[in-house]
């Protein structure tokens, strides 16, 4: 933990606050139906043309389950849009290298991902992937599925701020609003500043490149089929290969990565995602990148104070946000820094920590703040292997993602996530101050209860359920890499990213089988639509309410207590639900590498 | 109502109480509190393991965890009963209260016969004699009598009921100590208020309260969740080569749901009854009690309940050129025939003034005019004199509409400051002013600032001029007034603080106030009051005093904060009882884990046993505080919120660590595992 480092952290939260604000201001003028933008004089007219075509009448306002109606009615179509893509990509344009088709399973879990905002990939972009899949198939849903999570956020908040009504808003107006007026322009300006980090975007084939060394390496042989050859003993076959060239992939990829991350979505354009030195040119690329990660969900806390007229209240979610995102990097950060002891007693230098898996432009410091934010929130995007982090510091990662993505969170899905523990919160203690709980006003009653439960009743079950399952069944065991406690940790990692839609990895774990592919699809689709309908449910019931006036009587949703308090609740729901299992996974590993000599 | 009350753990309640707690073991009665009921199967799934061989674990250490389960629910089930037993001994005593009667039914024809209580009917009539039990609730329709209600109100000085007015209605099973009065019935058999109080206190038509159903909602949901992680736990210890019994597992489970606050859940939300029954207010739901909590508006009646009930004469302020003793004699004379509460004090404070008090007897020759709300006038004429007595513009007309200005300013000056002048006058001659003052209760002003700092408003309402209002409404320290109200005024008043999303509590005795007391989210109607007032408000004060409303918020605000420090303090434990837990499951297959062990304690057996004693062992030690409830503080809502977090929240993550490691060096002590 050195003083670069701390310098770094400073500058990342000072830039971070800089930022909240005007892009909250900018989002209430988005996010409202009237508001006025600077780039009105050009995208009004497209957002006229749009609502022509679906119609003037579907722009109206929208009850609860009219609003859900149409979320999940476009998040269906948008899924088998792109299911349908690649499955056909051999027939589509913009296919250079000929990449055929993904097999059911694989487009069906990729669809399922990409609709849900999560952006697993159990496939590399640069080895299947044709150019029109990903910019048409994927990055569409980068785009729609970042706008239909401040979409829901949005109608949340508005169901607080809003009195005795049962709308709101409209779905298909905060869609169009939010990716004309936020999401692509923040884009086409965000692309330009990667292209000139030296980040590449263009449509050509691979490049190959002549090796200056080339080097020989044991591959397994494979038959005609391509299946690998065994020998009697069950192992594979090895030869020789002389390698000389090396392929560079290519692509339009500035477009992708810009919304990859300000969408939180994290899916790379290639394998190895934001370690990759074109998705990841220069030092100040991966400060923005990260920057640009918690932009928006960071902005979401400031729109939420302004809507509800109590700008306290904003800060005080952004605090509590805050002050768990520092834990977790501070925490990810020494465990990292520490190295592994294990090497350290065989007399390898530990001063610049475990740097297995890491890439040396980045080393400690920012790849464990980067491992922090990006499972903080829903992005998943990485610039390290997280499966290669200590047992603490890779513990980090999954927490972050078993808190419910609520730390700044997905765009959107933060902080109607966040508001979903304001309620439990509120209730849990707001007894004790004597009345029944209110929140900002309105009282919080059994209805609230039962749905802000089951978004997280819901994705607690089937993390958990989805966990054990795979652990205790063959074909789980099957994609491991790793024994042990980390085994567990690898499968435990996969279901929680794709249960909290963050799509990040913890690798070692093959997960491109036909059951992976399909429960983790489930798993995606649970996580995302089963948080968003008790969520919108909670919105029509909140918007139904009157408020009571505030006084020092009612329930302070500021200040510090009640950001502790709220702290409090979500650090208590995630460790009452995870620490048995993260006990038998990264905790036990821990203590097994510290007190013998046991590594996995 | 015997204003007996039991103390915490009185024989009479305790040992009915421990039977009670076992007959609750009925899954049939258990299946209503889901926490508990989890807690039941856990216990009878542990006592089917003591049958299947053991595997490695020692049989004496799978009974004493089956025993300690068994007792986690019993305890459960004992807080209720022990809640519902004090409810049960207050009724007992108004059974006993409420002895067979006999009735004077009154045939239409005017014929007495003698029948027994129970057979009336509403809109029968009978004649009650001094000495007898009145038969049935009823409205006295003929007569006045001192009536004993202390079966009720526990109150033993007797009380005047009589025919009209707000005093008309009668109690079933309260006694007539002098005089006869005649009384229509009102109520069946069954639906009588001794009846309906009987069946409160007793907790027999107890629902829960929307509050209670949200959160066993939510305690519902922890216990899924805990479920799962249970359950997921056995294929995971199994993937690392631990395998955990099913006893160890749910043993955890049981000390992981919230089962102190499911516990006791049901024994806080009746206490809070009881404690307003203590307070001799008989809530008719516990939604009421509830509704008393949230309320941040309170209408109070001026008279009665903010001031004394009458204004009282405190000075003479004679007309130039009149002494002050010719007006004190004057004011005498002329009030003698005023028996209102004023007039007599009138009469009192001239005695000061060496003016011994006079009877009307005293005077043959005088002819005396007595107070009139039409003439707003007394007097007396005698020997030729005529001495007046009234209010100012009252005494102005009957002079002929002037009055000295000296006399004016008086008026002025008085009237500004909240007090109430009346003019004495002789025949032509204006002899000064009386200075009636309305004395404002002692102490209101700092519980108003109490409940300034609570959130809650409080509003005076009275039938006096703005000017008047607004000086006592300053002494006395309400946030706002409602000058001359008039009855429907109240209702208004009511429905425009409700459209502002505030909740209203009010007190009332009248037939008038019954709409605004239906209208008011909490309605106190006084004992004393008309039967209407009774039937539209949802609590009824025994003691009939209006500045009970007070308390009753109190008492409310108490019950939600009760229950939500309970729930804080038990959801707290858990973290506890994973560090004792866990690392005791894991540290036969991975010792290296030792190191979790923070409480240090002493095998993993103990762990698991002192973690379940503990788990068992807080519902009874909490049931004390379930049952009085947390000490009230009447500060805001950040200030408490930041204490209780502190004590509950705070303390219920340490409180655990401490009793687990203290039970675990017990436990070791004796050898118990």
């Amino acid at each position: 933990m050195n003083l670069m480092g701390w310098i770094q952290l400073a500058v990342f939260i000072i830039a971070l606050l800089a930022v909240t604000k005007p892009l909250g201001v900018y989002l209430t003028h988005v996010l409202d139906q009237d508001g006025r933008t600077w780039l009105d004089p050009v995208l009004k007219p497209v957002e006229r043309f749009t609502y022509a075509i679906i119609g003037r009448e579907s722009t109206t306002e929208q009850d609860w389950k009219s609003y859900a109606l149409s979320v999940l009615v476009f998040s269906a179509a948008g899924l088998l849009f792109t299911y349908a893509i690649l499955r056909l990509q051999e027939y589509l344009p913009l296919n250079p290298q000929h990449f055929g088709p993904l097999s059911p399973d694989l487009a069906f879990n990729t669809a399922t991902s990409f609709t849900t905002n999560t952006n697993w990939q159990n496939y590399a972009g640069e080895t299947s992937m044709s150019y029109f899949s990903q910019m048409v198939g994927l990055a569409f849903h980068n785009f729609v599925s970042a706008a239909i999570g401040i979409a829901v956020a949005a109608a949340l908040v508005r169901g607080i701020a809003s009195q005795k009504t049962k709308n709101l808003g409209n779905f298909w107006v905060d869609l169009t609003r939010v990716s004309l007026y936020l999401l692509l322009p923040l884009c086409i300006l965000y692309a330009v500043f990667l292209i000139s980090q030296g980040m590449i975007q263009n449509f050509k084939p691979y490049d190959t490149a002549q090796l200056i060394e080339p080097y020989s390496a044991q591959v397994a042989q494979k038959d005609s089929s391509g299946q690998v050859i065994k020998d009697a003993q069950g192992s594979s076959v090895m030869m020789e290969q002389r390698v000389e060239t090396q392929s560079i992939a290519q692509g339009p990829m500035a477009s992708q990565v810009a919304i990859k991350m300000l969408g939180t979505n994290g899916g790379g354009f290639f394998n190895a995602n934001g370690a990759h030195p074109f998705e990841n040119p220069t030092p100040l690329s991966n400060f923005i990148q990260m920057l640009s990660i918690f932009a928006i969900p960071s902005a979401l806390t400031y729109y939420l104070g302004r809507m509800v007229k109590n700008q306290k209240h904003g800060w005080s979610v952004w605090s509590a946000m805050f002050i768990m995102f520092l834990v977790g990097a501070l925490v990810c950060w020494w465990a990292e820094s520490q190295g592994n002891p294990r090497l350290s007693a065989l007399g390898v230098d530990s001063s610049f920590g475990n740097m297995e898996g890491k890439e040396v432009r980045f080393g400690i410091f920012n790849s464990a703040l980067w491992a922090t934010v990006t499972t903080d929130t829903s992005c998943g995007a990485v610039n390290s292997m997280h499966d290669s982090f200590t047992p603490l510091g890779g513990m980090v990662p999954l927490f972050n993602m078993h808190l419910g993505e609520v730390v700044f969170g997905g765009v959107g899905s933060g902080l109607y996530g966040m508001l979903i523990f304001v309620v439990l919160a509120i209730f849990l203690a707001g007894l004790m101050v004597g009345r029944t709980p209110e929140y900002l006003g309105k009282k919080i009653e059994s209805y609230d209860i039962k749905v802000a439960a089951l978004a997280i009743l819901i994705p607690s079950i089937a993390l958990l359920g989805f966990t054990a399952v795979a652990a205790a069944s063959e074909w789980g065991l099957k994609g491991l890499n790793n024994s042990g406690p980390h085994g567990l940790s690898e499968i435990l990692y996969a279901f929680t990213s794709a249960i909290n839609n963050n799509g990040s990895a913890f690798a070692g774990l093959s997960a491109n089988t036909p059951l992976y592919n399909t429960s983790l699809a489930l798993a995606m689709l649970i996580g995302r639509f089963f948080v968003i309908i008790p969520v919108l449910a909670l919105a029509g019931n909140l918007a139904g309410k009157k408020a009571a006036p505030m006084s020092s009587g009612s329930f302070p949703v500021s200040g510090i207590t009640f950001t502790l308090l709220l702290v409090g609740a979500v650090l208590l729901v995630g460790a009452l639900t995870f620490l048995p299992v993260l006990s038998l996974s990264p905790v036990v590993e821990h203590f097994l590498m510290v007190n013998s000599t046991q590594l996995f | 109502m015997a204003r007996k009350t039991h103390s915490l753990f009185d024989r009479s309640i305790l040992f009915p109480a421990i039977r009670e707690s076992l007959l609750k073991l009925n899954p049939v009665h258990m299946i209503g509190n889901p926490v508990m009921f989890v807690a039941l199967v856990g216990a009878f799934v542990t006592t089917c393991e003591l049958f299947v061989p053991s595997r490695g674990e020692s049989i004496w250490f799978l009974l004493q965890i089956t025993a300690w389960l068994w007792f986690t629910v019993i305890f459960a089930n004992f807080a209720e009963a022990m809640a519902e037993g004090r409810g049960k001994a207050q009724a007992e005593t108004l059974r006993k209260a409420r002895t067979q009667t006999t009735a004077n039914l009154k045939e239409p024809n005017g014929a007495i016969r003698q029948v027994l209580a129970e057979s009336l009917r509403k809109g029968d009539t009978v004649v009650v004699k001094a000495g007898e039990i009145i038969p049935a609730d009823g409205e006295v329709i003929q007569g006045a009598a001192s009536v004993d209600e202390s079966a009720i109100t526990g109150e033993s000085a007797p009380v005047i009921r009589e025919a009209g007015g707000d005093r008309s209605a009668v109690t079933g099973g309260t006694r007539v100590l002098s005089d006869e009065i005649i009384v229509s019935v009102t109520a069946n058999p069954g639906e009588s208020f001794m009846d309906h109080m009987i069946a409160l206190v007793e907790g027999a038509k107890r629902q829960k309260t929307p509050n209670e159903i949200a959160l066993t909602i939510l305690l519902a949901a922890l216990t899924i969740i805990f479920l799962i992680v249970i359950m997921t736990l056995k294929p995971f210890g199994a993937y690392s080569g631990a395998a955990f019994s099913t006893t160890v597992l749910v043993a955890l489970l049981v000390c992981l749901i919230p089962t102190t606050i499911g516990g006791l859940l049901s024994a806080i939300g009746i206490a809070g009854i009881d404690r307003m029954i203590q307070n001799n207010v008989l809530a008719m739901s516990g939604r009421a009690v509830e509704a008393a909590g949230d309320v941040d508006v309170l209408l109070l009646d001026k008279t009665g309940t903010i001031t004394l009930g009458n204004r009282q004469a405190v000075e003479f302020v004679p007309a130039p050129g009149v002494t002050v003793e010719e007006l004190a004699n004057a004011a005498q004379l002329s009030s003698l025939a005023d028996e209102t509460p004023e007039g007599r004090s009138i009469v009192i404070l001239a005695k000061q003034f060496g003016i011994r008090e006079r009877e009307l007897s005293d005077f043959e020759k005088a002819e005396f005019i007595p107070f009139s709300a039409r003439t707003r006038m007394s007097g007396v004429d005698l020997n030729g004199e005529r001495y007046r007595k009234g209010a100012a513009d009252a005494v102005r007309d009957y002079l002929g509409g002037k009055l000295p200005p000296e006399v004016d300013s008086t008026i002025e000056r008085l009237g500004s400051s909240g007090a109430t002048p009346l003019v004495v006058a002789s025949r032509e001659k204006v002899l000064g002013v009386i200075h009636l003052k309305d004395i404002v209760k002692g102490g209101l002003p700092d519980r108003f600032e109490r409940f300034r700092a609570m959130g809650i408003r409080t509003i005076m309402i009275t039938g006096d001029n703005p000017l008047t209002a607004a000086a006592i409404a300053r002494e006395a320290g309400v946030d706002d007034f409602l000058a001359e109200a008039k009855p429907e005024d109240k209702l208004d008043l009511i429905r425009r603080e409700q459209s502002a999303g505030h909740l209203v509590a009010m007190t009332g005795d009248g037939t008038n106030d019954a709409p605004a007391l239906a209208q008011a989210d909490v309605g106190v109607a006084m004992n004393t009051g008309t039967q209407a007032a009774k039937e539209a408000g949802n609590m009824v004060d025994l003691d009939s005093n209006p500045t009970k409303l007070i308390e009753v918020v109190e008492i409310g605000k108490q019950l939600l904060m009760t229950r939500g420090a309970l729930t804080t303090f038990s959801v707290a434990n858990d973290v506890a009882k994973y560090f004792a837990i866990i690392p005791a499951m894991l540290v036969g297959t991975f010792p290296q884990i030792y190191a979790l062990n923070v409480m240090q304690l002493a095998s993993p057996q103990s762990a698991i046993l002192s973690a379940v004693i503990f788990n068992a062992l807080i519902i009874v030690a909490l049931i004390p505080l379930a049952l009085k409830g947390i000490r009230f503080r009447p500060y805001g809502a950040a200030v408490i919120l930041r204490r209780n977090l502190v004590i509950y929240g705070l303390g219920g993550i340490i409180a655990p660590f401490i009793g687990i490691k203290l039970i675990d060096l017990l436990v070791k002590a004796i050898g118990l595992a």
